[in-house]
């Protein structure tokens, strides 16, 4: 099964990290993602870059192109990881060993229900 | 991040919002700041204990609010309380306070605050330093390190910048269109005039000055964030971008001005330059171009060409004569004539710079363009000329060593050794 591990956490909050501190952390990460490399569950991982460079689309006959973000909300989502594995259990393993490296906000495992219906590009 | 240091990066995220806010209940800065101030104090005592509220910023501010409002009834009548509808009873909670604040006030509430720091009636120095202050929440000490002046001197300085803006008087009513699009700009310039005193610096006190330019950042993307549709703010952000990206390849290792052309672009921050370029597109997509949106667009040339003989000149030169009409000004010029240069010869660029003299007699970039250009020209003792006097407007001593490195090289190069480079 695939699961999408989703990280939700405060921009702003984020963005107080230092350089150092945020350089240090993903190399904590990057030791985790070897090991489910390793281990046969890693698919694509991403880093996103700041919501503030988000453009959204508006579904409908005639799709509306709106700048975001949203100020509202309180956590964004700032990457994602899927990882395919054979039980939630284990989902919930790796998604706690990347919680582990990170200081705060939250993991959101969701189960993939279709993954790229009609294959890859390349 | 250890529960203490989350704790001090949540205050500061909420900083604005909650300053803000108070900002709008108490009318009065200096309320305001106190009752943040003790709004920490508590969250640092309670957070640990409790664990953190699942707001921060609603947090913050009901207990600032509170403390406040206990302060102005222990002072007596003397002050005018808040208007009765901004005023909570006693049993809402803070979630629903939270709610309302966000849905109504969120964003004028924080571009108040920055107005505030940058009314026209504030010289610009007094109106960054007090941003730095109020906004950012940098402490007295280091706002003075990194303008280098003394701390009393700053504290001088903000105090009176307080003053001020009291005196000013701030409406405090929900802007309307043209009002917030002019508060937009005063801010958009205060943040650019912040960047660029970080920029502009060099030698041995860079590593003081780009937390400067760092902080312009962050306070250019809370903007964007505030007004996530607004070109000028999305080129203003991409412009503190790619032009920050350079920051490690603009001085060597002995603290010498690395020109752009010259400097080693492994070295350059690509992931700041891939968000740069990426805001640089976005804005251009709404086709209302603006100073900052061309200035990120020429950035962005530099961005991305592999080096410096490879750069996109005339797009430069084409960018420039677009900011030329848009915010036309000497300093342009200048800066188009180096790409003028580039694409057609230093005796073209040096005809487009000789009329700018009279407005420019007192700028550095002036002259040392100049004596470049002359310099190529094979024109020496003018060109010596030329050095000398922007040796004379230097404003750092990087800039007097660059200055005296072309006069090094004249010399040499007068008494028959081989020219090293153009």
């Amino acid at each position: 099964m695939l699961y999408s591990i989703l990280c939700y956490e405060s921009e702003t909050l984020a963005a107080g990290r230092t350089r150092q501190e945020d350089d240090a952390m993903m190399v904590r990460l990057r030791d985790v993602l070897q090991g489910l490399k390793a281990e046969g569950k890693l698919g694509p991982a991403a880093r996103l870059m700041p919501t503030t460079t988000a453009t959204h689309v508006r579904s409908g006959r005639d799709p509306m192109v709106i700048d975001g973000p949203f100020a509202e909300t309180k956590e964004q989502l700032l990457g994602f990881y899927v990882v395919d594995c054979p039980s939630l259990e284990e989902a919930i393993d790796a998604a706690k060993r990347l919680a582990r490296e990170k200081p705060h906000g939250t993991l959101e495992i969701r189960p993939i229900a279709v993954f790229n219906a009609v294959g890859p590009s390349t | 991040m250890t529960d203490m240091a989350w704790i001090d990066a949540a205050l500061t995220a909420a900083r604005p919002q909650v300053l803000g806010a108070l900002l709008r209940y108490f009318r009065v800065l200096d309320t305001a700041e106190d009752a943040f101030q003790e709004a920490c104090l508590r969250a640092l005592k309670t957070w640990p204990v409790k664990g953190p509220p699942r707001d921060p910023a609603a947090w913050l501010i009901f207990v600032g609010r509170n403390f406040a409002l206990d302060e102005v009834r222990r002072r007596g009548k003397q002050t005018a309380l808040p208007a009765d509808e901004e005023m909570s009873p006693p049993e809402d909670t803070q979630e629903e306070l939270a709610e309302r604040l966000d849905a109504s006030h969120y964003r004028d509430d924080i571009l108040r605050l920055l107005f505030v720091c940058c009314h026209p009636s504030l010289p610009a120095a007094q109106q960054i330093a007090l941003a730095l202050r109020i906004v950012s929440g940098l402490t007295v000490k280091e706002i003075a390190r990194a303008f280098l002046v003394s701390e009393t001197a700053m504290e001088q300085r903000i105090t009176r910048a307080k003053a001020r803006i009291t005196a000013a008087e701030v409406p405090f009513d929900t802007p309307g269109a043209a009002e917030r699009a002019a508060r937009l700009s005063a801010v958009s310039t205060m943040i650019y005039l912040l960047f660029n005193e970080g920029y502009s610096a060099s030698g041995g006190t860079a590593h003081v000055r780009i937390p400067l330019c760092e902080e312009a950042i962050r306070l250019s993307r809370l903007l964007l964030r505030l007004f996530p549709s607004e070109s000028e703010i999305m080129g203003l952000t991409a412009l503190l971008l790619l032009q920050h990206a350079r920051a490690r390849a603009r001085l060597d290792a002995e603290n010498n001005i690395v020109l752009l052309e010259d400097q080693d672009r492994a070295l350059w921050d690509r992931e700041l330059i891939a968000e740069g370029l990426a805001m640089v597109e976005k804005a251009l997509r709404h086709q209302r171009p603006g100073p900052y949106q061309v200035q990120a667009a020429i950035a962005a040339v530099h961005a991305q060409a592999a080096g410096g003989a490879a750069t996109d000149w005339a797009e430069i030169d084409r960018l420039y004569e677009i900011l030329e009409r848009l915010q036309p000004s000497p300093v342009v010029t200048l800066n188009r004539a180096v790409a003028v240069s580039k694409l057609r010869g230093a005796a073209e660029a040096l005809v487009m710079i000789e009329p700018l003299e009279a407005k420019l007699g007192g700028y550095f970039y002036f002259f040392g363009l100049k004596g470049a250009l002359l310099t190529q020209l094979d024109r020496a003792e003018e060109a010596r000329i030329a050095f000398d006097r922007a040796i004379a407007l230097a404003n750092t001593a990087a800039e007097a060593a660059h200055i005296r490195l072309h006069l090094d090289r004249l010399q040499k190069e007068s008494k028959g050794e081989t020219r090293t480079s153009a």
